[in-house]
């Protein structure tokens, strides 16, 4: 890779790391605007115009908070414990095509930061990491009611990444490759994987929300049994840090939703624009840089798609939670992988 | 057994059908609930910007009146004390000494007058009972808010109107 290549690479990953953070921010404030709009309410509106500072006074006010460690936790597994869950959810947006390519005097940039030809199962890799996260936080805490919120993540989390990876199988035999990249590619123009695999799509959704310990899901967290779940022992940043790593999950997950399922970059009428413009060069940029909007459009609306759920459902019981993962989604999934592959039979048979 | 009204309903427990059991029907229009929140009217009044305009007979905060010439019409009678389902009400009477009579309108007058506004209910049972139109609870004000509890015993030097306005209400 020559030199200038390298940079751009650095450039993008550095904005893509900002990018993820500033989302995961702005998702609190956009989180209690939209609570308090469906509750009939205004929200947050007195810092700063509309309420746009809130996101750094709630930060200011973590960070001033006392930094408390339990007496008896396992001090550094507790410092840890956030730490992970932060890396990791920082980590899985590294392989996510925010657009296609753009052509920067004759050099091809690609909108990604890391090319690799198993993009999915690293993003998996990665985001079942984040369970290690939670679970050494509640472990280290001390606190049997830390704990029980950590297994509780831990067993949702291995129950719905089952669910989840049977219903991404159907996608991979439609796609017959593991590259984000390549799926997105394939996506192009109104193609959108939605349209062939609705019930993979139904499905995959539900695992994230669970993945993502959001409600209707959030049993590790909940307050009216667990105090606060594994970060009942948690302050201050260490806190905040969790909550944080939260959201950047939801980012990540709505970002690999929409590329999986809805298409990526790609938007309708790509190929007309494209043509509309006489100039080649000039004509992929535009296009491209159509597209990077197109992708965070989608992804705002599975951002927002999260609140909403969020603030329409109860939560759920753990049992029935265990009980629609391992009794309901799995053998769904299973049925979505046999109706699928004859789908791709009756297809090589019929063209 | 003979229903004692007309209300029973028999009640079967129906199979549900395979909507219902799918459970995403439901979630969708439970959505739909949540969305259409989303854009209604606003409840919310800004508070120190805006507030909420108050009832006609809204009863706040107590006020001693003064007469025509501005001297206090309250002769520590006690009935409002009497009246005060809550005992919030104390005083003590005094007699008015000579040269005195711009102050007070007779010869009894309220030494100590005070209302604790912990206990008061704002039932205007004390505004009902004075003889003399000295006591009233305005329609404009509210006992605020007080760190500590002696803060709410209001006195003479709260509760009596300033001089300048002698008009009664």
């Amino acid at each position: 890779m020559e030199s200038v290549d390298l940079l751009y690479k650095a450039i993008y990953i550095l904005v893509i790391f900002g990018i993820t953070l500033l989302i995961a921010t702005y998702s609190t404030y956009f989180e209690r605007k939209i609570a308090a709009f469906i509750q009939d309410r205004v929200g947050p509106n007195r810092a700063g115009p509309a309420g746009l500072l809130q996101p750094l006074a709630d930060a200011g006010k973590l960070f001033f908070k006392e930094d408390f460690i339990p007496a008896r936790s396992n001090k550094a597994l507790f410092i840890i414990g956030p730490g992970i869950a932060m890396l990791v959810a920082t980590m899985s947006s590294a392989v996510i095509p925010f657009g296609d390519m753009l052509l920067i005097d004759g050099h091809e940039v690609f909108l990604q930061a890391i090319e690799v030809n198993i993009g999915v199962l690293y993003v998996f890799g990665v985001v079942s990491l984040g369970v290690y996260g939670l679970m050494i936080g509640g472990w280290a805490s001390n606190n049997k009611f830390s704990l029980l919120g950590a297994i509780r993540a831990a067993s949702q989390n291995i129950s719905y990444e089952l669910a989840m990876g049977l219903s991404l199988i159907a996608i991979l035999m439609m796609t017959g490759s593991l590259s984000l990249r390549e799926i997105a590619a394939q996506q192009a123009g109104f193609n959108w994987n939605i349209w062939y695999q609705p019930l993979g799509f139904i499905i995959f959704l539900v695992c994230a929300f669970a993945e993502c310990n959001r409600t209707p899901f959030d049993l590790p967290e909940s307050e009216a049994e667990l105090i606060g779940g594994y970060h009942t022992e948690y302050g201050s940043m260490k806190l905040g840090m969790y909550l944080f790593a939260e959201y950047i999950n939801i980012f990540v997950a709505s970002a690999v939703m929409s590329t999986l399922y809805f298409g990526a970059y790609n938007f309708p009428f790509m190929e007309n624009l494209r043509e509309a413009i006489s100039d080649p060069v000039l004509a992929n940029n535009v296009v491209t840089l159509v597209g990077v909007v197109a992708m965070f459009a989608k992804i705002f609306l599975f951002i927002f798609f999260f609140m909403w759920v969020r603030w329409t459902l109860p939560r759920f019981r753990y049992d029935q939670l265990m009980k629609l993962g391992w009794q309901i989604l799995i053998p769904l999934a299973i049925l979505n992988i046999i109706l699928t592959g004859g789908g791709i039979l009756l297809k090589d048979f019929l063209f | 057994m003979e229903p004692l009204s007309n209300r029973r309903k028999q009640l079967e427990k129906k199979e549900m059908t395979f909507a219902e059991k799918a459970y995403l029907p439901a979630i969708a229009q439970g959505l739909g609930i949540t969305l259409k929140h989303f854009f209604k009217k606003k409840a919310t009044i800004q508070y120190p910007e805006q507030t909420r305009e108050r009832s006609e007979h809204w009863r706040g905060l107590h006020v001693l009146k003064r007469d025509e010439k501005g001297a206090e019409r309250c002769t520590a009678c006690g009935l409002c004390a009497v009246a005060c389902p809550a005992e919030a009400i104390t005083m003590t009477a005094g007699e008015r000494k000579a040269g005195e009579e711009h102050l007070y309108r007779e010869e009894k007058y309220a030494v100590t007058y005070e209302v604790n506004m912990l206990r008061c209910i704002f039932c205007g049972l004390c505004e009902e009972a004075c003889p003399k139109a000295a006591i009233f609870l305005q329609d404009d004000k509210i006992a605020p808010a007080r760190f500590e509890r002696d803060e709410f015993i209001y006195g003479k030097d709260r509760l009596v109107e300033p001089l300048k306005t002698t008009e009664t209400k």
